[in-house]
């Protein structure tokens, strides 16, 4: 469904991403995992034109999506959330998830001007399905707050309502269980999980490594911009390599 | 001694809702683009020279040419933005200011070039009997300019908080890549917003024009204050821009009143620096 050749991104002259290729099948949950780092992040970045790779193809559903501002990669089905949260701060919690459906929305001006009835027939139904993405995330009674003075977990919830409420094809998720305590975590989970046997397609980046174990079908392993591993989680589990870059690491800090 | 100050009050009302234009004009474009633009100014001439157009060349009556006048500036305001702005392909604050300071005098000089440089005048929207109100003596032209700058707040916000693009637009204000990713267009947003501004200054002209004169750099003057009031307010908030907008209004008339006309910019503007240094962000800024 997604697959990115050989992309290479330079920061100044400083690789962050070399000759990264792997593919996300669709309907299947890919994990992204390495140390920090690795390029993780950045690579979410490059897939959904936050920034431009250096070099090499990123394609989605057999179209060349590498050039492509970030809206339009968007508007394509692809929905994502970031590590260190975008939200709106000075909008409601609400208002922050309907901005997910943006793509639904008829927003063209004439149309919001002349407001005709169907249009908003359609607007109630985006905010009926934007308070169930809320009420899926236990947020539904903190619909009116600003985003802004939420709690870190709760806004975290928030970015993932926001991100999920569109029904995406494909969703990127970068860490988002990092921060969250064990109860949110769990809560998360059961909701990737539910996005997951509902066949969606993910890649996700995380350092939970038993989130990732149990939830991933393909895992790809970055260590300094390289993708030195690909295969299912038991696999990556026992190559060497990633025992030595990664797991290997965390099991002895462990 | 009341109705003194009920008559300066009322003076400075009706040119504290004409800067309160000219300053959400400022702030809209501000939001969702980052930057001063100057063109604004020019926004407020155009608007008295199309309502003059309207009225005498197309011989329009009232209400239609003021609303042809107010959506032509919308039109001129997005074509400024989308063939002066956009091809410069730049997200450099600076080089888009300086942009906008070009195309304001490009503007202007189109203006001059169209409509000459003499003094016109445009006949206020009804015939002009003075009304008594409470002893203070008003223009209806006063009242209208009142009414309908809070017809234009009451439709602006109401395009902002209850429509889907008003939505995108606040969203695009509040964070630019998280826009980006949920699928909102940039430059249709900044093409919105230079058309709302170009539609408030635009309205600004046609409604102070009558009282002032109409010439082609009449913007000039009326969109300083108008920015002075953004400041006053905070560069960016909307209650800001309206509270700077009155604020300095009835400061101006105030001064003018009770001390002298000759000082009434100097009171103004004294106030406006005293206010910066206490609040630098301004009286409603974040």
């Amino acid at each position: 469904m997604l697959k990115l050749e050989n992309v290479s991104k330079n920061f100044g002259g400083l690789p962050a991403l070399s000759d990264v290729s792997f593919e996300v099948p669709q309907g299947l949950v890919t994990a992204l995992i390495g140390p920090n780092g690795a390029g993780k992040s950045t690579l979410i970045n490059c897939t959904t034109g936050v920034l431009q790779p250096s070099k090499g193809t990123v394609s989605f559903q057999q179209k060349k999506i590498t050039a492509l501002p970030a809206h339009q990669v968007a508007r394509l089905g692809i929905a994502r959330t970031f590590q260190n949260l975008k939200l709106f701060p000075r909008l409601t919690v609400l208002d922050n998830v309907l901005t997910g459906l943006t793509c639904e929305g008829g927003s063209s001006m004439l149309m919001a001007m002349l407001r005709l009835p169907y249009l908003r027939h359609r607007e109630r139904q985006l905010k009926l399905r934007a308070m169930e993405a809320l009420d899926r995330f236990s947020l539904s009674d903190k619909a009116d707050w600003p985003a802004g003075i939420l709690a870190y977990g709760d806004k975290k919830r928030v970015e993932l309502a926001r991100a999920t409420v569109s029904q995406p094809d494909l969703l990127l998720l970068d860490e988002p269980v990092a921060g969250l305590n064990a109860e949110e975590t769990a809560e998360v989970g059961e909701q990737l999980r539910l996005l997951r046997s509902a066949g969606h397609t993910m890649l996700l980046v995380e350092h939970d490594m038993d989130l990732v174990m149990e939830i991933a079908d393909q895992v790809v392993v970055l260590d300094s911009g390289k993708c030195i591993a690909t295969g299912t989680p038991e696999e990556v589990r026992r190559n060497p390599l990633v025992l030595e870059a990664y797991l290997g690491r965390m099991e002895a800090t462990a | 001694m009341f109705q003194d100050f009920l008559q300066f009050s009322f003076s400075g009302l009706t040119s504290g809702a004409i800067y309160a234009l000219i300053a959400l004009g400022f702030c809209v474009v501000n939001n969702t683009m980052g930057i001063v633009n100057f063109v604004q100014v020019d926004f407020v001439s155009l608007g008295g020279m199309l309502m003059f157009s309207a009225l005498f060349a197309l011989g329009l009556p009232m209400v239609p040419g003021l609303l042809l006048a107010v959506a032509g500036v919308g039109l001129v305001a997005m074509i400024v933005e989308r063939f002066g702005l956009r091809p410069a392909r730049s997200d450099n604050h600076l080089v888009l200011i300086f942009l906008t300071v070009g195309l304001s005098i490009i503007l202007r000089g189109i203006i001059k070039l169209v409509w000459g440089k003499n003094r016109m005048a445009l006949p206020p929207l009804t015939p002009d009997e003075p009304i008594n109100i409470l002893g203070a003596t008003v223009l209806p032209q006063a009242l209208w300019i009142l009414l309908l700058t809070v017809v234009a707040i009451a439709l602006l916000m109401w395009f902002f908080y209850r429509t889907p693009l008003g939505l995108s637009m606040r969203a695009v204000a509040s964070n630019t890549t998280a826009a980006a990713v949920v699928g909102i267009p940039a430059g249709r947003i900044r093409l919105t917003s230079y058309a709302i501004a170009g539609a408030l200054g635009g309205l600004a002209g046609v409604l102070v024009t009558p009282i002032t004169t109409l010439n082609y750099d009449v913007g000039v003057l009326l969109g300083l204050k108008g920015f002075a009031a953004a400041i006053l307010g905070g560069f960016g908030s909307f209650p800001g821009a309206i509270l700077g907008g009155v604020g300095l209004g009835l400061l101006e008339s105030l001064s003018a009143g009770y001390l002298s006309s000759a000082y009434k910019d100097v009171v103004a503007f004294a106030v406006l620096l005293l206010v910066l240094f206490v609040r630098p962000k301004g009286l409603l800024g974040k």
